[in-house]
């Protein structure tokens, strides 16, 4: 029983020691402390976060159309791209709830992700519970986005199963703290999320390759699926990705934010949508609490004089202060 | 940061200390025992005489109960705003309001305050009424003969014929008892009975208790006459009414109306009940009502106010439940306060009932919730077709179990009808989305906080103390406030890190 105990369970004490953030101080220290209600919308509205990126001149995945009333249902193929997929979102989803992925319309049959042909009143069905709010937050009613599709950059074919992988990156006042690629398994149904059954793998932040992987919070080393070793997975462009995600700052004002990018095969990282309550599991893929960072960062902002610092810039104080945790942290762990 | 948290900690200390000060003072000022044991049970009675004034002088005379066996009486008064009020005392006692002009509605009320005591003896002796020559129609006549013949034979004495009588009426496949209930009710066939067999009887009108019942109307019961000594009988549910250990109490000592109005229409009189737990020594009563302003008492509302508060006011330690578990446990439940409207529903019926219920409300709805899915409906229409399934399953249910002689079923209407449509819609898309495991995780979450909720707010002593301490309201606040600024680790949180901890020697 005790043995069970101590194999399953984790002191308090130790946790605090690794500097690993819960729930509720998530809540009260990160979001409430530092990220201003009248801030959420632009995030918890994906068109919103769409029109502001395009003023702040950060590239995100072309917007075809959106559908506000269920009138609108019946035309919606007027929003569809001549060839090629599509993406159907909800504005105000939460969770990855309610995303529909059409890889390629012929007629009145559409070809979802996971190579299912679905009918025209199916995706209009979908449309319907939608803007009802069936997957909003709260219930209300919601509008639904058109977007082209992503292919998914050549590099990441072999670590991923269907879905198009993402790039989560925790902003911490415009510092990039944490970064992870998560992979659709066969057990997400080709959805990067992570409480589906997707892998979570920590990225390092200066070389933007893998550190570790997680699937359901316990850790893997190989796809599942796919059995590629996911110690190789390298992001190419990763200095560029990080500073688009640590722009994100700049235009919404939260202290306390995640972005997920993703690479497009030929337009490089966009940016996917935010976050304002990002998730913990970002922690367990790099084997890391989020403690540490956030008062190195802390740190580094009281003793900054002068204007704020750009988006390049924080990139590289954020390399510099955990590249160097790294190497100074992995000796003493082999002691 | 640091500043809010000792704010904080100041305002649940006051709290804390405000909440322990009136508890104190409720305590030995009003002598309310810290424990319900070893009290008397009183029963507090309210009559509610509603009606609409013409303009015209109006006189009211409603009749009152007195101390009769099993109870005694120990306060009344009367509460009406500009009425004149005077008791007119005699074998029956009357209540009687008068004004000299009034328009509108208008509300009076009697409150009597009856203390249960089945010990002391107060004899069940009156004057028995005049016996009177039964009038049968003709058709009845054969019927009623043999009723009283066949029930004659079974019984020995006054009361033992009355209750071979009600057993008769009552008893739905007796084709003389339907004739007879085809003119006239029960009660009056009963007291026509008995007079014919030279019993004097009499219809008299009460009120069975119940704890927390408002809008009642008045039974009624039949007092049966043995020479000085009665009884009272319940006809339609054919028991004899135990003089002690009774839950009837007789309003009025002598047949009669029950309310006279004079100068207004459309009058009615209801009433409501509530019983307390107090010690029998002290007046709590009259101070509790003295100083009702100064204590902010509920206890000084009319008493259909107070059965509400009842519940109400257990209200808040099921939020703790919910608070506690969320912050220390991290139990995830689907809808954050939806537990703690399930354990209210609980507390009207018993546990196993209640989540059995419950189980297989959700899953016939879940079911549905497929079936309606291929009628391609819009979200709101979806959600309105299973409030009416769920609602004819309701049904259903309270008739399956009332034939199958469970009655625990009858009270599912209690259940949160609107919450329990949108959690199986919401069961629904979380099982087509994320699988079925997180609908077990999320319907198992919210049943164990239910149940944490139900079993806490169950308990006879915390019921005791959230109605009479009213300072113990404060107390929950400080510690929802104090739980509220919780930074630390959730019980789940350690099992979920758990692998950061082991990791040193994963890596090597």
């Amino acid at each position: 029983m005790l043995r069970w105990l101590k194999n399953n369970f984790v002191s308090p004490s130790q946790l605090r020691q690794l500097g690993v953030l819960g729930l509720n101080e998530r809540n009260l220290a990160c979001i409430s402390a530092h990220n201003p209600r009248s801030s959420f919308p632009s995030v918890d509205d994906k068109l919103l976060t769409k029109l502001l990126a395009q003023d702040y001149q950060i590239a995100t995945p072309a917007l075809l159309g959106t559908i506000r009333h269920q009138a609108e249902i019946a035309k919606f193929e007027d929003y569809l791209p001549k060839q090629g997929g599509f993406v159907i979102k909800p504005a105000k989803g939460s969770g990855g709830k309610g995303i529909l992925v059409i890889q390629f319309a012929s007629g009145d049959k559409y070809l979802k992700a996971s190579g299912e042909w679905i009918s025209r009143q199916a995706v209009e069905r979908h449309l319907s519970n939608l803007i009802s709010g069936l997957y909003s937050l709260g219930g209300h009613p919601d509008a639904a986005i058109i977007e082209s599709l992503i292919h998914s950059a050549k590099e990441f074919a072999d670590f991923t199963f269907e879905g198009v992988p993402d790039i989560r990156v925790i902003i911490y006042h415009g510092y990039p703290i944490m970064a992870m690629m998560r992979l659709s398994t066969r057990a997400s149904d080709g959805k990067a999320n992570l409480h589906q059954g997707a892998l979570g793998v920590g990225i390092d932040l200066t070389l933007g390759t893998a550190i570790q992987a997680v699937q359901d919070d316990r850790p893997v080393f190989v796809h599942p699926d796919t059995g590629s070793v996911l110690q190789k997975l390298r992001i190419q462009n990763w200095q560029y990705l990080l500073e688009l995600a640590a722009g994100c700052y700049d235009m919404t004002g939260l202290g306390y934010l995640g972005a997920d990018l993703v690479v497009d095969a030929e337009l490089g990282p966009l940016l996917l949508e935010l976050n304002a309550r990002p998730g913990l599991a970002i922690q367990m893929a790099n084997g890391a609490g989020l403690k540490p960072r956030l008062e190195a960062i802390d740190q580094h902002r009281a003793q900054l004089r002068g204007p704020a610092e750009v988006s390049e810039v924080r990139v590289k104080v954020a390399q510099q202060l955990f590249a160097r945790q790294v190497c100074s942290v992995s000796p003493l762990n082999v002691e | 940061m640091k500043q809010g948290r000792s704010t904080l900690l100041w305002t649940a200390l006051l709290l804390v200390l405000l909440g322990g000060m009136h508890t104190a003072w409720r305590h030995f000022v009003h002598q309310v025992p810290l424990l319900p044991g070893s009290q008397q049970t009183y029963w507090d009675l309210e009559a509610r005489v509603e009606m609409e004034a013409e303009g015209a002088p109006v006189k009211v005379r409603l009749a009152i109960p007195q101390s009769q066996p099993g109870f005694l009486m120990r306060s009344e008064h009367t509460a009406s705003p500009g009425f004149g009020v005077s008791f007119v005392e005699g074998d029956q006692r009357f209540a009687e309001w008068s004004i000299r002009s009034a328009t509108g509605t208008q509300w009076l009320y009697y409150r009597a305050q009856f203390q249960f005591d089945p010990k002391r003896h107060i004899p069940a002796v009156d004057h028995a009424p005049e016996l009177m020559p039964s009038t049968w129609s003709l058709p009845l006549k054969a019927a009623a003969a043999q009723i009283l013949r066949r029930s004659w034979q079974e019984s020995a004495d006054p009361f033992s014929l009355a209750k071979a009588l009600a057993e008769r009426i009552s008893n739905e496949n007796n084709q003389n008892g339907r004739l007879l209930l085809s003119e006239m009710t029960a009660s009056e066939a009963m007291v026509n009975l008995l007079n014919d067999a030279k019993i004097p009887a009499r219809v008299l009108y009460g009120v069975k208790l119940e704890d927390g019942r408002r809008r009642q109307a008045l039974q009624q019961l039949v007092q049966v006459f043995s020479g000085q000594n009665w009884q009272l009988f319940d006809v339609n549910s054919a028991i004899s009414l135990d003089i002690t250990g009774n839950n009837y109490l007789l309003w009025q000592q002598q047949a009669g109306p029950i309310l006279e109005v004079e100068g207004a229409h459309e009058s009615k009189v209801t009433f409501s009940m509530l019983t307390t737990h107090e010690p029998a020594s002290s007046s709590v009563n009259a101070l509790a009502v003295k100083d009702a302003l100064l204590s902010l008492s509920i206890h000084s509302l009319p008493i259909s106010e107070q059965a509400l508060f009842k519940t109400l006011l257990l209200l808040p330690l099921g939020a703790l439940v919910v608070v506690l578990l969320r912050v220390f446990v991290g139990l995830k439940t689907s809808g954050t306060f939806m537990p703690l409207l399930i354990a209210l529903a609980f507390l009207e019926m018993s546990l196993s009932a209640g989540l059995i219920t419950f189980l297989i409300l959700v899953s016939a709805g879940l079911v549905l919730r497929q079936l309606l899915a291929h009628l391609n409906l819009l979200l709101v229409a979806r959600v309105a077709a299973v409030i009416v399934c769920v609602i004819g399953m309701i049904a259903l249910f309270a008739v399956i179990s009332f034939h199958t002689g469970i009655t625990t079923g009858m009270k599912v209407t209690l259940f949160p009808m609107i919450i329990l449509a949108w959690t199986i819609e919401r069961m629904s898309i979380l099982w087509e989305e994320e699988g079925p495991l997180e609908v077990v995780k999320q319907g198992g979450g919210s049943l164990i906080t239910a149940t944490v909720a139900f079993l806490l707010m169950d308990i006879y002593e915390v019921r005791y103390w959230m109605f009479n301490f009213l300072g113990l309201q404060l107390v929950v606040l400080a510690l929802i406030l104090i739980v509220g600024s919780y930074t630390g680790y959730r019980l789940l949180e350690l099992w979920r890190f758990s692998p950061l901890a082991n990791q040193p020697k994963g890596g090597e």
